[in-house]
C-alpha cells in the first residue's frame, strides 16, 4: 500500500480546509469500506487521508416535520433499525439491511456509502491483487488503458447505461432508493454550502469512466434528505442475488407507490444491479401512472423500466430478470399497507 | 523504540488468556515495517501515529504507520492472534472483533479509527478460564471443523444475539451471512446462536 498522510479533524469546516491544505492526491475516508479495501488492491493510491469520523454531529437521524434527514456519518446499520424508517419506508430499511453485512454495515455510513465504487472484477484486478501480474485493462482504474471487461467476464455487467469504454455496475442499494425517492444531499465545500439531488451526484461513464462523481474536489456530503411521502408505506427494495444474503445485486428495484383502491395515482422506481449508475425508470412510472395494477399491468411496466437495455456475452439474462424483479417488487409493495 | 514482542513478555497462551502486559505496546506495526527493519530503527514513511485505544479494557498505547490495520495491529503488536486474517478485504468474517460494542472486520478497521475506542477480541470474550457461554455454545454443538473463522463466528454470534437479531433461525442466518465458513459447519453454527438466545439474559 502506497504510504500516507492522515489527520482526524473535528468539524466539517476544518476538514474541508485539510482538504484544500493537503493538495493533490487527498481523500476523505469515513468507515473506509470502499477505500481502504480498494487502497490495499491499490486501485486507490491516496496520499492524504482526511478521516471525517470524529466530527461530532454528524450522525443524527432526524424523522420528524416534512422530510427525513440523515447526518452523513450515521452508520447504514443505525439508519436501517431506525422505527419510524421501518415502519414508514421500508424501501429505504430494505436497501440498507440487505446490503453487505452487519459487520460492514456498522463501519460503512450513509453518507460515503453514496460513493462506493464499482466492484467489477476487472477495476478491482489492481497492481495489489492477488492475481497482480496479470492485471487487465480499465479505463476506470487507469484512464486510457482500455476495457477488459467487454469481450470478456461480463455476467455481472451493466446492460444499461454503458459506453465502449466501460461497462461497470454500480454497486449500491441505498442510492437507487434514494433516487427512487428524490432524495438530496448538503454539501459543504470551500465555498460554502449547497444542496445536490442524489441522481445528479452520479455521471454516465461515457469517455470518461473514471469520473463516476459530479462533487468537487474538496467538497462533502454533511447529510441525505428525504421528502417526505404517502408512498413510502407502500414500497419496497426488492433484491435478487445468487446468494440470499451478503451478495451484490444481479437485478434489484426500489419501487414506492400512491394508490387509490388499485389505481397507481403516484409510482416511484429505479433500478440497481443492472445500469451504471442507480437507474430511474420514468418509463416505467408513466405506464403505471392512472391505471390499474395488475401482474400483467406490473410487467409491462417492468418491460418498459428495460428499455434500451443492451446486453454482452453473458448477461443477457440480465433483460428479463430485470423485469421481472420490478414486476416482483411493484406487486410487494401494492401489497404493503394502505396508509 | 524497542520493536520486539518477545521483550514484553507476551507468549502466544497468554495472550489468549488476556493476560497479557499490554499497558505499554509500542511494538511494530506492520509486516512491512518489519521488512524495512534492519537496526533498531522502525520507519514510517509518512510519520508516525502514536494511538490510545482500550483491548479487551486495558488502556493500551501503540505506535504506527498509518497504514496498518486493526487485524494486524491486534496480531502483531499485541500478539492477540484470535482474531484471523482470511481474505483481508472484508468478505470473509474471521477477523471480526467488536469496536464500542459493535462488531465490524478489523481487516478493513485503520487501527488509527480506534484511538479513543474500546476493541473487544475473542481473547476479551472469556471470563478468565471459564469459556463465555457461546464459546461453550460452539463446543457443544459441533460448530466448527478447523477452527479458523471461529473467533470471527464468535465474536459476529455474540454481537448478532446482543443485537436482537438472533430471533429465527433465518434472521440469524441473514445476520450471520458475513462470517463464511469452509468447512461448513453452518449448522451448527445456528443451533448455538439459537441455543444462546433461547436460553436470554445478559450475552
Amino acid at each position: 500500500m502506497q504510504p500516507f498522510s492522515y489527520v482526524r479533524p473535528d468539524s466539517p469546516e476544518s476538514a474541508v480546509a485539510a482538504f484544500t491544505a493537503a493538495g493533490p492526491g487527498t481523500r476523505f475516508i469515513a468507515g473506509g469500506t470502499t477505500l481502504y479495501d480498494l487502497m490495499k488492491l491499490r486501485v486507490e493510491r491516496p496520499a492524504h487521508l482526511i478521516d471525517v469520523t470524529a466530527i461530532k454531529g454528524l450522525d443524527h437521524i432526524e424523522t420528524g416535520g416534512d422530510r427525513l434527514r440523515f447526518g452523513a456519518l450515521a452508520p447504514m446499520s443505525a439508519v436501517a433499525e431506525n422505527p419510524v424508517v421501518l415502519r414508514d419506508y421500508p424501501v429505504l430499511a430494505e436497501s440498507l439491511s440487505k446490503a453487505a453485512s452487519q459487520q460492514l454495515r456498522n463501519m460503512a455510513t450513509v453518507g460515503g456509502n453514496l460513493f462506493q465504487r464499482t466492484r467489477c472484477l476487472y477495476f478491482r484486478n489492481g497492481a495489489g491483487s492477488t492475481s497482480a501480474g496479470t492485471t487487465y485493462a480499465c479505463n476506470k482504474r487507469e484512464p486510457g488503458t482500455g476495457c477488459a471487461a467487454l469481450g470478456g467476464i461480463d455476467r455481472g455487467q451493466a446492460i444499461l447505461g454503458q459506453s465502449d469504454a466501460c461497462t461497470a455496475v454500480s454497486p449500491g442499494d441505498w442510492p437507487v432508493a434514494l433516487v427512487a425517492l428524490d432524495a438530496y444531499v448538503e454539501v459543504l465545500g470551500s465555498s460554502g454550502t449547497r444542496t445536490v439531488p442524489v441522481t445528479d451526484l452520479y455521471r454516465l461513464p461515457g469517455n470518461t469512466p473514471h469520473l463516476e462523481f459530479t462533487l468537487q474536489p474538496g467538497e462533502i456530503v454533511t447529510a441525505i434528505v428525504v421528502p417526505k411521502t404517502r408512498a413510502g408505506r407502500r414500497s419496497t427494495y426488492h433484491k435478487i442475488r445468487d446468494r440470499e444474503s451478503y451478495a451484490f445485486a444481479l437485478a434489484s428495484a426500489a419501487v414506492a407507490l400512491d394508490m387509490d383502491g388499485n389505481t397507481v395515482t403516484r409510482a416511484h422506481v429505479a433500478l440497481g444491479g443492472v445500469a451504471t449508475r442507480p437507474w430511474r425508470a420514468s418509463a416505467a412510472e408513466g405506464a403505471l401512472v392512472g391505471h390499474q395494477l395488475t401482474a400483467e399491468t406490473a410487467l409491462t411496466a417492468a418491460r418498459a423500466a428495460m428499455s434500451g437495455a443492451r446486453p454482452g456475452r453473458l448477461n443477457g439474462f440480465k433483460i428479463e430478470l430485470g423485469a421481472r424483479t420490478v414486476a416482483d417488487a411493484l406487486m410487494i409493495a401494492a401489497d404493503r399497507s394502505r396508509a | 523504540m524497542d520493536g520486539d514482542e518477545t521483550s514484553l513478555g507476551v507468549t502466544r497462551r497468554a495472550a489468549i488468556r488476556g493476560t497479557a502486559a499490554l499497558t505499554v505496546a509500542s511494538v511494530l506495526p506492520t509486516s512491512e515495517a518489519a521488512a524495512e527493519r534492519t537496526t533498531e530503527q522502525v520507519t514510517f514513511p509518512n510519520g508516525a501515529l502514536d494511538i490510545r485505544p482500550i483491548v479487551n479494557g486495558r488502556p493500551v498505547t501503540a505506535r504506527i504507520d498509518p497504514r496498518t490495520s486493526l487485524l494486524d495491529l491486534l496480531r502483531e503488536s499485541f500478539a492477540l492472534t484470535g482474531a484471523k486474517k482470511g481474505c483481508d478485504h472484508g468478505q470473509c468474517g474471521a477477523c471480526t472483533v467488536h469496536v464500542d460494542g459493535h462488531r465490524v472486520v478489523s481487516c478493513l478497521t485503520l487501527a488509527a479509527k480506534v484511538d479513543g475506542h474500546a476493541v473487544t477480541t475473542i481473547e476479551g470474550l472469556s471470563d478468565g478460564e471459564r469459556l463465555h457461554p457461546m464459546q461453550q455454545a460452539f463446543i457443544d454443538h459441533d460448530a466448527l471443523q478447523c477452527g479458523y473463522c471461529t473467533p470471527g463466528q464468535i465474536m459476529a454470534a455474540v454481537a448478532c444475539v446482543r443485537e436482537g437479531n438472533a430471533t429465527s433461525r433465518a434472521r440469524i442466518r441473514d445476520y450471520m451471512s458475513g462470517n463464511i465458513c469452509r468447512c461448513g459447519a453452518y449448522v451448527g453454527i445456528v443451533a448455538a446462536i439459537e441455543a444462546v438466545a433461547a436460553k436470554g439474559g445478559r450475552v
